[in-house]
């Protein structure tokens, strides 16, 4: 589905991104997880196109898409739900999934469009109750199911997520877990970036530990929440804790 | 001052005040896709009433206004696509200064088709001493025509930004470009566009002034003034705000002129434009602060 070779990308003089290769199967759900300022954004955003990659070779299904305008990719079937949302803040839930439909234009007509909004109303039945109100005026949490629809009306085959627990309440943050789970048994692979490690390895099959730019380890999700560095680094577990740890 | 007087300078006001609004309008339609504020955007209206009454020469009136307009759109599309495109992340003042030199590029080319001279087209319907009664007033039929194509651009317009899906699409690339972006929306056309149908609605009001107003080529700075003027007052970006002040800034210039020196004209919007930015830099209608990322 995916497959990025010796990935160098950055911004201006900055270097984010040194040789990184990570590959994504159909049907996977693939966590990122690394720390502030490792470049997971970086990353997300180079796949799609919104930043072009220095050197390394970007392949979706089977394409290099390293020069390929975001337009293209996302009507190729890559969809990114960017960090913060990025809502129309001013322009009601309606006009935002209408405008994440936008690549689908001219290819289900008027019953494929209704179709798409009925399946993400009942992925997110509180976008249907909220309808007519500005997406700016939307919870932190509604406003992430927004970003998810909108992305989700383009049908994207893979589905990029950048950090969709930040800022939310862990109640809603198992929410859209959930969903993600269902979005992923609904045909979608997902590749998800996070540094609430434990909810996304949760959620994952396989997952990539990414480092100022490097990614340094990988493995399948449980390799990694079982990981001594990883638990130390990500999960929030030092070496005491884990040694107390008798029940949960 | 008689009540017919009064009404005689009310509607002068809101002919001016339909011309300004639109001009604010077309302000707002770039800004609004792009963040620029394009300061050719009186060039637009001088170049649509130039080449109307080129084109005047050879073709029937309603033939030579369309072409003048279609013509127009295509110097907003080379403009956008020759000065505009290429800039990437393009700085706030770098922006101003860019679109200020065309400004200056497209008066000096007018001078050098045009000359100095002053340029007319005849009145759409009657000629300059028929007039029809107003409670009193005279009012030119022009003035009916100025203030009846402004109203339906600025009509036609909102209704395109709020129910057709490229309407949408242009108001998305303003609302968050980065979300237009991940949407795959074709920005770059979309930001075109922006410039040719502000470049068209312009040279329309162009046209519809002429016959009033008459057209030299250096007009445009005036008008990109108090355009910027209607479109700061009325909140940057706020399209119906900015037909609003428009309308405001018209009948108080007008009713200015009335009781003052004519050389005052311009001094009023331009301290208005310093007192709105001094005072409420996010204009007269509520707190629709113009936020952009
Ligand atoms: N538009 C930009 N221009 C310049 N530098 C940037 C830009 N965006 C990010 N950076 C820099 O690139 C580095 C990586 O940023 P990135 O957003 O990819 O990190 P991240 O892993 O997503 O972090 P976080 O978890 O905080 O979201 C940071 O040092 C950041 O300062
Ligand atoms: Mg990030």
């Amino acid at each position: 589905m995916l497959r990025i070779r010796n990935l160098d990308a950055g911004y201006g003089s900055l270097t984010v991104l040194r040789r990184v290769s990570i590959h994504v199967k159909p049907g996977e759900i693939v966590a990122i997880v690394g720390a502030n300022g490792a470049g997971k954004s970086t990353l997300l955003k180079t796949i799609v196109g919104l930043v072009r990659p220095r050197a390394g070779e970007v392949l979706f299904e089977g394409t290099d898409v390293s020069r390929t305008p975001t337009e293209a990719i996302v009507r190729a079937g890559c969809s990114l739900v960017p960090e913060g949302r990025q809502v129309f803040a001013d322009m009601t839930v309606w006009e935002n999934l209408l405008l994440g439909a936008h690549v689908q234009r001219g290819k289900g007509g008027r019953a494929g469009l209704q179709a798409d909004l009925d399946r993400i109303c009942g992925l997110f039945p509180v976008l249907a109750e909220r309808r007519r109100q500005l997406a700016g005026t939307l919870s932190g949490g509604e406003q992430q199911m927004l970003a998810m629809g909108r992305a989700l009306m383009a049908h994207p085959r893979l589905l990029m997520l950048d950090e969709p627990s930040m800022g939310l309440a862990p109640l809603i943050v198992r929410d859209i877990f959930d969903i993600v789970v269902r979005i992923s048994a609904a045909g979608s692979t997902v590749l998800l970036v996070e540094q609430n490690a434990r909810s996304a390895l949760k959620v994952a099959h396989r997952g990539y530990v990414l480092e100022t730019g490097t990614i340094t380890m990988q493995g399948t999700s449980e390799e990694l929440l079982a990981n001594r560095d990883v638990q130390r680094a990500y999960l929030g577990k030092d070496a005491n804790e884990e040694s107390e740890r008798g029940a949960p | 001052m008689t009540g017919a007087l009064a009404i005689q300078y009310l509607v002068a006001g809101l002919t001016y005040g339909t011309i300004y609004a639109v001009v604010g309008m077309g302000f707002n339609i770039i800004y609004n896709t792009t963040g620029i504020i394009n300061f050719a955007q009186g060039e637009f209206v001088m170049l649509g009433g130039m080449i109307a009454v080129s084109l005047h020469a050879i073709l029937p009136l309603p033939l030579a206004i369309a072409g003048a307009v279609l013509a127009t759109m295509v110097v907003g599309a080379l403009i956008e696509l020759v000065f505009i495109h290429w800039l990437s992340r393009p700085t706030v003042l770098r922006m101003i200064i860019v679109t200020i030199g065309i400004s200056i590029l497209i008066r000096e080319v007018a001078l050098l088709i045009w000359g100095h001279n002053v340029r007319v087209l005849p009145y759409f319907t009657g000629n300059e001493i028929s007039a029809i009664d107003l409670l009193g007033a005279r009012i030119s039929p022009q003035v009916l025509w100025v203030v009846a194509v402004c109203a339906a651009m600025v009509a036609l317009t909102t209704a395109f930004f709020q129910w057709t899906m490229l309407g949408r699409q242009m108001r998305a690339c303003a609302s968050n470009q980065v979300g237009a972006a991940v949407c795959g929306l074709p920005i770059r056309r979309l930001v075109t566009l922006s410039f040719v149908l502000s470049a068209g609605m312009g040279a329309l009001a162009g046209c519809v002034v002429c016959p009033i107003t008459y057209t030299q080529y250096g007009m445009g700075t005036g008008l990109a003034i108090k355009g910027f003027t209607v479109a700061i007052l009325g909140g940057l970006g706020n399209s119906l705000g900015a037909v609003a002040a428009g309308l405001l800034l018209g009948i108080i210039e007008s009713f200015t002129v009335s009781q003052l020196p004519t050389a005052f004209k311009d001094t009023v919007s331009i301290a208005i434009l310093l007192g709105v930015l001094l005072l409420r830099p996010s204009g007269l209608f509520g707190a629709r602060v113009a936020t952009r990322a």
